[in-house]
């Protein structure tokens, strides 16, 4: 560098390329140079940063307003192309299958056992191969060495009892002309204890499909219809099945306990069995590479509206999404083929909230002066699309960040097929006949439709997104839009950091003349001290995540009590740790530890975004405000102090969790038992977020405060 | 002109008179013969099994000739190019359903393929010569049925299977392409091969649109030749073509007391299956008949019911002869009926009834109609082990390949048979072919009798792998297992790497997945055969005597899909324009500065200097401010030598930005 300021000097004649190398060096330069009178640039520094994290927040804003419009971006899957097929004949079957159902002399028997025999009854009398598939629940344990893989199967399936164990039934057509390499999956969970109207409407509209695939020659992959028995849960039903499906165990084990407990259920009645036609084994049968799956389910409380509606859920564990041309080809096919209206999952309370409503006007006015400038200018939308925008966008955002799927078609996504779940709801109750076999066509068509149009499509979906936030069921905002108000608000940390450093060790000299009592040899070494503090308090997080591994294995405890033990482990092991190591109180000692932990909290976030962006997102938005503001209180100033007290307060994980849901108004129970449940659905899905909590966001949250006590 | 007319008109009667002696002669020919078949077989699930056999024999070139009347000259050049001595190509859509269409008959057992295209054959070359000989095949088959047999070319696609395919290969070579479409363009040069093509005969029932609406489609060409033996044993090639289609009746008429009922089969007529009648023989056909199999299972259910109205009926229904029958009815009288004698099975013997359709024609077209008079039920026999084979595993790094075997009814007589052995053992074979992207780790083998896992040893009795090479060959698995007989279930599996392709190496269709195809699973311990008694007026049918031949019990398993990880294809054109761009703004900058005079430009700037504007002075000022230097007036004193390209530097920024404002401008309002 120094070699070519002087060619500078000497040769003033340059190409221009040369000199605009030059030119990047000399400000390059005078970055350095500046660094040595830090006041200066730590002002531009600061005034960035605050600029960069406003930005970023105003584009979490403005997302509402950047998404895009829906398309379908798959050609072959040709929504809506073909005339519906679904027939008279297919519904009125469907009504008697649901009148069967429901049927008083069923409900004589004893339904968990005769249930799925009926179904299986009647696809088999339809045409498809039929199977039953048991199996036993698993519960939802806590393995902290299991964390990332599934849990070996066979580990689990000790002690128990034939009580707990449910019956899937499985019902396959062929394609009468495919080659049986793909197949398309509908589940309809069910519980056959306590069978409610809703799922004897959604078992009817599969029936109504099944009976017309067994009939149709398009087909060109399978189509498996699974009755999924939820009496344990619906994720758990659809889940066993899947494991069964791409992991079957050969050890005997399981196997010889279910067939005990089948000759044990065996004996309270078979009065169907002999109407079964064909036989109905327990093999398991298979049919090739899953293309997609849909879970139909009939919401229980008919909507106040003109039109039945539908909802689509797509949530997947980690905020993993299928791909966005499923859900474009099943609203296509809802709105322009059934009429109905399609709704995605909002934050109801925020609709109502005036802060919203207040920047939705002033978005609305800005669109409307600069559309007065130029008609062309295609900016800013209503108030009411913005404030439903934002409502839909922020839970589409909280489902992604904890990483719970919102049903079971988030089974699927774990074996990398793409699902979601159909939730229609009939308009008003319907005890109508003629009303029933109306929403029967409905349903049995959109299902006839999403099912054709996937069945066109010979290759796995790969064409549109898969990661994408919804504002609403026919727009979008894709992953090149929201990365920037993530970017924007990450962007600072690298800088800051290195800034922080260079002004703690340009400033050493100052406060070793003052003090005179480090006389350590190596000036430059001085940033493992505080190195070795955040590792400290990292490796106490990596503990405290694993702490509740170990309260499960106390006996009967009470939620509270498991987080008050969980509590006040965790800062005694903190207290010890500390105690171990002591703490070397420099002057400028917190402006090193703040610059390590601003560096380690950026690697988290970055890291984090990679897994699960949305956690790293809404994560951002509580912490970087948070590192950036802190100070020690006995050099800030008043108000900096109960600032960064306020924003400490708000960024401890369990009051986070408490504010939003004050916020948005959804609680129920008593705080801390719904807190350890929450935190408990986390491990139990094995949620990224979880990790995130203990590993990044804790560790930050004690650093910060151990910033704010330092004493100068 | 007159002259050269009654020439012609000559020409046309002997012409004309030859062709209609053709009839005659053909019945007189010793050598070439052809005949023709259609067996009909109802099937359990309401489907009826409609199939077709022609067979074209011609005797030895050197006793006979190199000119044929009947055998398709294709064929025979074809066989005399390449030195073949048997061959197999099958053209399949669908999938036969083993469960209940049965694994264990002959018809079955040699026609139920996989999807797609499958070809073997075997040469009588030198063994170095064998890899040559099958490539030319393939492309002569590609070009003789319009398909993409071509891509069997490929040592990656091929193989050469020891033992377990057929018994007596070393010069056998296998290959299948489960993605190939199968279509009339396939089936008409097909069709070319027989003497009357579809313009008579039995062939002429081929109304496209009915046999490719079918459950199962399946077209073969099986060929075997005497020609290069070097003891004359007589015969010389023979070509056996058939068509095997499942189809779905639809209901007749209804009769009016089963109506209701679905369990009353459906009736069918060759005019609702086909929608066309056979009017006359072809004409070049030795015989040509039409039969009806009723299955063994089927004759005894139908016993039992006829035994039950009889009793409940109090009094004898006539059976006479073989043309009525309470159960069901024939539209036609079959001209003669089989009994199959020695039947392995205890149930019942199955049926053939004979139809000779020599006395039909076009006035009086031959149209068999089979009509169900009372319910029946009943299922095929089935393979010994239903085998089935599947993918575990998820993800896009590694996966597994289980192959899973499970008893049937069948399998659960067999200790009787084999009681001479201290235990009993099942043999069965196991022929698999992998690609070589999917990387079969065959060490990772594990196999489960009944869930419980076994040692390698005690059950496979002769293994022989050859592992994939990569971009070269596939990778070869067979096996002998020796299976207990009593066992339930048995699972043999092989875990797997799934690799990385080169970018060009991708089909059209990545996103798909890639295929593996059907493993062969054949029981050598069972010989299919069905022999039936032949009546003294019937001629010797070749369908009939193919089903007498006994060989082994194949069955193939389900063609598998794996994804692999495909790249973003359109990620090239990305770099390229990328690269074009950065190429494109370098090489136009650099060409820009060296064809810069430097010198002669800063004199015409001094010259220039000398009436510098207001403007100019802000714009150095502004620059100098971007350089984070001391701002210097250009004027004043002679200008330093930087100062001025400095001048022209601000000057071509600005100009950019304002280049680039008007573009993002335009892109803006029009984009």
């Amino acid at each position: 560098m120094v070699s070519t300021a002087e060619i500078d000097g000497q040769k003033p004649k340059h190409r221009p390329i040369i000199r605009i190398g030059i030119f990047i060096i000399a400000h390059s330069f005078l970055v350095r140079y500046c660094f040595s009178n830090f006041t200066f640039v730590h002002s531009i520094i600061r005034f960035c940063t605050v600029v960069c994290c406003t930005a970023g927040v105003l584009a979490l804003l403005l997302l509402p307003v950047l998404a895009k419009k829906t398309y379908v971006s798959e050609n072959a899957l040709m929504p809506g192309s073909a005339t519906p097929m679904l027939s008279d004949q297919d519904v009125s079957g469907a009504t008697r299958f649901m009148n069967e159902l429901t049927s008083p002399k069923l409900k004589s028997w004893n339904m968990g056992i005769e249930l799925p025999r009926l179904i299986a009854l009647h696809m088999s009398n339809l045409g498809g191969e039929v199977n039953y598939h048991k199996f036993q629940t698993q519960p939802n344990n806590f393995h902290p060495l299991y964390f990332f893989t599934s849990p070996d199967a066979e580990a689990n399936l000790v002690n128990k009892t034939c009580q707990s164990y449910a019956t899937n039934t499985i019902g396959i057509i062929r394609a009468p002309r495919g080659d049986g390499k793909e197949a398309i999956v509908l589940v309809t969970p069910y519980n056959p204890v306590n069978l409610t109207q809703s799922e004897v409407l959604s078992l009817g509209i599969a029936y109504s499909v099944f009976s017309l695939l067994t009939q149709v020659s398009w087909l060109a992959k399978d189509i498996i219809w699974l009755a999924a028995d939820s009496q344990y849960g619906q994720y758990n039903s659809v889940a066993a099945w899947l494991r069964d499906y791409h992991t079957p165990s050969f050890g005997g084990h399981g196997k010889l306990h279910a067939d005990n407990c089948r000759g044990a259920s065996g004996m309270h009645g078979s009065k169907l069995d002999m109407f079964v036609e064909t036989e109905v084994s327990d093999t398991f049968r298979r049919a090739g590479t899953m293309a997609a799956a849909f879970v139909i389910k009939v919401a229980n409380t008919g909507e106040e509206g003109e039109q039945d509606s539908l909802k689509i859920y797509a949530e997947a564990s980690n905020g993993q999404m299928p791909n966005l041309d499923l859900i474009n080809v099943v609203s296509y096919l809802a709105v322009h083929g059934q009429g109905l209206r399609v709704k995605v999952e909002k934050l109801v309370s925020l609709l109502d909230s005036k802060w919203l409503n207040f920047i939705g006007e002033m978005l609305e006015s800005v669109g409307k002066i600069a559309r007065s400038l130029n008609p062309q200018w295609k900016f800013g939308i209503p108030v009411q699309e913005y404030v439903e925008g934002s409502a839909t966008l922020v839970s589409s955002l909280y489902n992604q960040a904890i990483g719970v799927p919102t049903g079971s078609h988030g089974a699927f996504r774990d074996y990398q097929v793409d699902a979601i779940t159909l939730e229609i709801s009939p308009k008003l109750s319907s005890s109508n006949k003629a009303r029933q076999t109306e929403f029967l066509f409905r349903g049995g068509r959109l299902i006839e439709g999403v099912v054709r149009s996937v069945n066109n499509l010979l290759e796995k979906f790969h064409q549109s997104f898969f990661l994408y936030l919804l504002t609403s069921s026919n727009k979008f905002i894709s992953v090149g839009v929201y990365m920037i108000a993530f970017l924007l608000l990450v962007a600072p940390l690298p800088v800051v950091a290195a800034s922080l450093f260079s002004n703690a060790t340009s400033t050493n000299p100052n406060s070793q003349k003052h003090t005179s009592s480090s006389s350590e040899p190596f000036q430059s070494w001085r940033w493992l001290y505080p190195t070795k503090t955040i590792f400290l308090v990292h490796l106490w997080g990596a503990i405290v995540s694993l702490l509740p591994y170990f309260i499960y294995q106390i006996p009967e405890c009470q939620p509270t009590s498991r987080l008050l033990i969980w509590a006040s482990l965790s800062i005694f092991i903190l207290a010890v740790l500390r105690s171990f190591f002591g703490s070397s109180t420099h002057l400028q000692e917190w402006v090193l530890l703040k610059s390590v932990t601003v560096s380690s909290l950026f690697i988290g976030l970055c890291l984090m975004s990679v897994i699960n962006f949305a956690t790293a997102e809404i994560g951002a938005l509580i912490l970087v405000p948070m590192c950036l503001m802190i100070k020690p209180w006995k050099i800030a100033g008043k108000a900096h102090s109960a600032f960064n007290l306020l924003l400490l307060t708000v960024g401890f994980p369990g009051a986070a969790f408490f504010v939003v849901k004050g916020a948005f108004g959804v609680q129920n129970g008593s705080g801390l038992v719904e807190f350890w449940y929450w935190v408990e659905s986390l491990w139990a899905w094995n949620s990224a977020t979880y990790i995130y909590i203990c590993m990044v966001h804790l560790p930050c949250w004690v650093l910060c405060i151990c910033i704010l006590l330092h004493c100068c | 002109m007159a002259r050269l007319l009654s020439i012609f008109a000559l020409l046309v009667f002997v012409l004309h008179v030859t062709s209609e002696s053709t009839g005659e002669v053909v019945e007189q020919l010793e050598g070439e013969e052809f005949t023709e078949e259609l067996l009909f077989r109802p099937l359990p699930d309401r489907k009826v099994l409609s199939y077709f056999h022609f067979e074209s024999k011609v005797p030895r070139t050197n006793s006979y000739g190199h000119h044929h009347r009947l055998f398709p000259k294709a064929i025979y050049q074809l066989v005399h190019k390449y030195r073949i001595t048997e061959m197999e190509l099958s053209f399949t859509q669908g999938r036969w359903n083993y469960e209940s269409w049965g694994g264990f008959d002959p018809v079955a057992s040699s026609n139920a393929k996989p999807p797609g295209v499958e070809l073997w054959a075997v040469f009588d070359v030198p063994q170095d010569q064998v890899d040559a000989s099958w490539k030319n095949l393939t492309h002569t088959l590609s070009g003789l049925f319009c398909a993409s047999i071509n891509f069997l070319e490929s040592s990656t696609m091929y193989s050469a299977p020891d033992w377990s395919f057929r018994s007596l290969s070393g010069n056998l070579r296998y290959g299948s392409l489960p993605r190939e479409a199968v279509c009339t363009e396939n089936l008409t040069p097909w069709l070319k091969l027989l003497p009357c093509r579809d313009k008579a005969g039995l062939s002429s029932l081929m109304n496209r649109p009915s046999i490719y609406r079918g459950f199962y489609h399946s077209q073969r060409l099986h060929l075997t030749s005497g020609e290069f033996d070097l003891v004359a044993s007589g015969h010389g090639i023979t070509l056996e073509q058939t068509l095997t289609i499942v189809l779905q009746p639809d209901a007749l008429e209804t009769n009016a007391a089963f109506s209701s009922s679905r369990k009353l089969q459906p009736s069918w007529s060759m005019n609702s299956l086909f929608g066309r009648t056979v009017e006359g023989k072809c004409a070049l056909a030795k015989s040509s008949n039409v039969y009806v199999q009723l299955e063994g299972s089927l004759v005894y259910n139908m016993k039992d019911t006829w035994n039950d109205i009889e009793g409940y009926e109090g009094e004898e229904v006539p059976y006479e002869g073989f043309g009525s029958n309470p159960n069901f009815g024939f539209s036609v009288s079959p001209d003669r009926m089989m009994k199959e004698v020695n039947s392995f099975h205890k149930e019942g013997s199955s049926i053939l009834y004979g139809f000779s359709i020599k006395d039909y024609h076009s006035s009086k077209p031959f149209d068999l109609g089979f009509r169900w008079k009372l319910p029946v039920t009943w299922s095929c026999v089935k393979a010994p082990l239903r085998a089935s084979r599947f993918l575990m595993g998820s993800g896009n790094e590694k996966g597994a390949i289980a192959l899973s075997l499970q008893s049937t009814e069948w399998s659960e007589s067999l200790p009787k048979a084999h009681n001479d052995e201290e235990k009993c053992r099942l043999r069965v074979d196991v022929f698999q072919v992998v690609p070589w992207y999917i990387k079969v780790y065959y060490h990772t083998a594990r196999l489960f009798v009944d869930g419980v896992p076994q040692s390698l040893g005690d059950v496979i009795e002769k293994m022989h792998v050859s592992p994939s090479e990569d971009k070269v060959s596939p990778g070869v698995m067979e096996t002998i297992l020796r299976l207990p007989c009593d066992m339930k279930s048995a699972s043999l599996t092989l875990e797997f790497d799934k690799g990385f392709l080169h970018i060009d190496e991708y089909p059209p269709d990545a996103n798909q997945g890639f295929d593996i195809p059907s493993a062969i699973i054949s029981f050598p311990d069972f010989q299919t055969c069905l022999e039936y008694t032949q009546d003294n007026t019937s001629i010797k049918s070749p369908m009939v005597s193919k089903m007498q031949e006994k060989r082994k019990i194949l069955s193939y398993t389900e063609v598998l899909l794996v994804p692999l990880t495909t790249p973003d294809f359109s990620m090239p054109y990305n770099v390229i324009t990328i690269t074009c761009t950065v190429f494109a703004l370098y090489f136009g900058s650099l060409l820009n500065a060296l064809r810069r005079r430097a010198g002669e430009e800063e004199r015409f700037l001094k010259s220039k200097d000398k009436n510098t504007s207001k403007l100019r002075l802000l714009l150095s000022k502004l620059s100098a401010k971007l350089r984070g230097r001391a701002w210097e007036p250009p004027t004043s004193t002679p200008p330093s030598s930087s100062s001025s390209p400095k001048l022209i530097s601000s000057k071509v920024i600005i100009k950019i930005v304002l280049i680039a404002a008007i573009g993002f401008g335009w892109q803006y309002y029009y984009g």
